[in-house]
């Protein structure tokens, strides 16, 4: 089975995170990158997917130069090969020139499985997945903290409000999974060394028939009209237990007309 | 004034709040179109319809707009959005109304705006990104303006709409019947609200200590008809499904009182409440981040303030 597992270097959410001033795009330098966490849960969920079934897992991430770690890390966790997507003129990009730029190179390299995190901690739209289903005319089978595969036919419980609905397809598909879907595995230091000879194939947008036009900042969907430091709440009333800390609490809420 | 499309949020025939908010939102700013995907509508259903504001209520009753995953709803979307032109598209920003959103978008070619808290003229959308830290107002540019809205970003009023129904009938491609749900799995727990719609949230975090110990969670949380949520400590510890997991990889909720027990604060549980209106904290720790949220806050044991909290708010009822 050829995987496809999709990962995005994201800003680590233990730093402050900033839009820069010129562009309102998110600075992506003024801080640390990192796998996205659930996107190591895509890792892990694709290699056992190849252990189970045999195959072969790429990495496929779009972002600038210092991306290739993040594509180090999957490789070191045990995937094959990665493609890097990688040009300025994809800065600035929404999520449907995401989905886009995706698509054209996940049409290039062929799957059969294209895996992904439900969603990234920075933009958090949630909508990739979605989107890639639609452009791919694939199977959408996001959500998942379940997947099961069997020839071909494709199998996951995708989590809902009350559960889980049990949904079946029929492979090639697009997954997106779910924390806690399984154990990321860490990366031994056999698989570290192993992952630097490991093949990475970089690409610009012309190499993968991506129409310049659709995708970068000028091409965006949607813009910021401008944006703001929250301002930080007032200061609350905080009072140390004594015995009627529960009762405080009821006075507190009596007074905002909670109960 | 022009349509604004808003999709139904239902459960078995019962309109959710979220649709009656973004009727409320879309009455603002134009002249609000219920959209009901799937069998199953009532009389009660339309009327409720109606009374929030919705002019026309366009009915789908095909089976395979919901035996089939996400697409058909999209596709749904998008032929009325071709056929009546409408100013904008709105649907609650649940896991899978983002993902219908989504397809929208890519279908009508249009931009989408997702987690709006807020949507005012020339739907410019208000946003809080990055954990709460920054907020942003942002607009679509391209195509038909989708806005997905978070659940409690408004209080919904009624004002009596015509809710002339219109049936649509549609042909799914096959490409919209790919994913076929073949079962169904309940595991709600009791009769609590939903966890993003909920006014009222209870949390608990790793305070609480065991899986036994959250009774206490859930008696706070029915002495004031609340949804009850969990930090990651929890659900990583097992003491609480992660379907209630409330933080960055889990659940963002956006509700008038959020409550948060035994739990510290950092940012992965922030990037999930921070919008909400008022927040308590209980936590033994002073230096919990989380008292730097609080609109009030009690330094003490959980297992003593919430019990007598809870014989409180019971008491006063």
């Amino acid at each position: 089975m050829n995987i496809v597992v999709c990962v995005k270097q994201v800003p680590d959410t233990a730093t402050e995170r900033k839009l820069r001033s010129d562009d309102k795009t998110l600075d992506r330098d003024a801080v640390d990158g990192v796998v996205n966490e659930l996107d190591e849960y895509a890792v892990e969920e694709a290699l056992r997917l190849k252990e189970a079934h045999g195959g072969e897992v790429t990495v496929l991430t779009m972002g600038p130069g210092k991306a290739t770690e993040t594509i180090r890390k999957a490789l070191a966790m045990g995937a094959d090969k990665a493609v890097h997507l990688s040009d300025d003129a994809l800065h600035g990009s929404d999520a449907l020139s995401t989905s886009y730029a995706m698509a054209q190179v996940l049409k290039k390299i062929g799957f059969d499985l294209v895996i992904l995190g439900s969603e990234s901690t920075d933009a958090r739209t949630g909508v990739l997945a979605a989107m890639l289903a639609e452009r791919l005319g694939a199977p959408q089978l996001t959500l998942a903290n379940k997947v099961d595969v069997e020839g071909t036919s494709i199998s996951v419980q995708r989590i809902t409000d009350y559960g889980f609905d049990k949904v079946e397809a029929t492979l090639p598909a697009v997954v997106s999974v779910v924390e806690k879907i399984n154990e990321p595995r860490y990366p031994s230091f056999k698989g570290i060394m192993a992952a630097k000879k490991k093949p990475v194939e970089t690409l610009a947008i012309g190499d993968a028939s991506i129409d310049p036009a659709q995708v970068g900042l000028a091409a965006a969907w949607s813009s910021v009209v401008d944006f703001a430091a929250a301002p930080p709440r007032a200061a609350g009333t905080i009072v140390k237990d004594e015995g009627d800390g529960g009762t405080k609490a009821a006075d507190f809420l009596a007074s905002k007309k909670f109960i | 004034m022009s349509e604004i499309l808003v999709l139904v949020e239902q459960v078995e025939g019962e309109v959710k709040k979220v649709t009656l908010e973004l009727l409320t939102l879309a009455r603002s700013l134009g002249t609000p179109a219920a959209v009901w995907a799937g069998p199953g509508i009532t009389a009660e259903a339309k009327a409720r319809l109606a009374e929030y504001g919705a002019d026309k209520i366009y009915v789908a009753p095909s089976g395979d707009l919901v035996d089939y995953v996400v697409a058909p709803k999209a596709e749904l979307l998008a032929r009325l959005v071709a056929d009546k032109a409408p100013a904008a598209v709105l649907v609650a920003a649940t896991a899978e109304g983002k993902e219908i959103a989504g397809r929208l978008a890519v279908k009508t070619d249009s931009g989408v705006i997702t987690d709006a808290v807020g949507l005012g003229e020339g739907f410019v959308a208000d946003q809080s990104i990055f954990g709460g830290g920054i907020n942003v107002r942002s607009k679509v540019v391209r195509g038909t303006p989708i806005v997905a809205v978070r659940p409690n970003s408004t209080a919904p009023e009624a004002a009596a709409g015509a809710g002339a129904e219109e049936e649509v009938s549609l042909t799914l491609s096959d490409a919209a019947r790919a994913v076929r749900v073949v079962e169904r799995v309940k595991q709600e727990k009791g009769a609590r609200p939903e966890l993003t719609e909920a006014a009222i949230v209870v949390s608990g975090g790793r305070g609480v200590g065991s899986a036994e110990n959250f009774a206490v969670i859930e008696g706070l949380a029915d002495s004031l008809g609340a949804a009850v949520g969990a930090s990651r400590a929890a659900t990583d510890a097992g003491w609480y499904p992660h379907q209630f997991q409330v933080g960055q990889t889990g659940k963002t909720v956006s509700p008038q009182l959020y409550i948060a027990a035994g739990i510290s604060g950092a940012i992965q549980h922030r990037a999930g409440m921070q919008t909400a209106k008022t927040i308590v904290a209980i936590n033994k720790d002073p230096e919990a981040p989380i008292f730097e949220l609080a609109d009030y806050g009690v330094v003490g044991d959980l297992h003593q303030v919430v019990p007598q909290l809870t014989e409180e708010i019971n008491k006063r009822k």
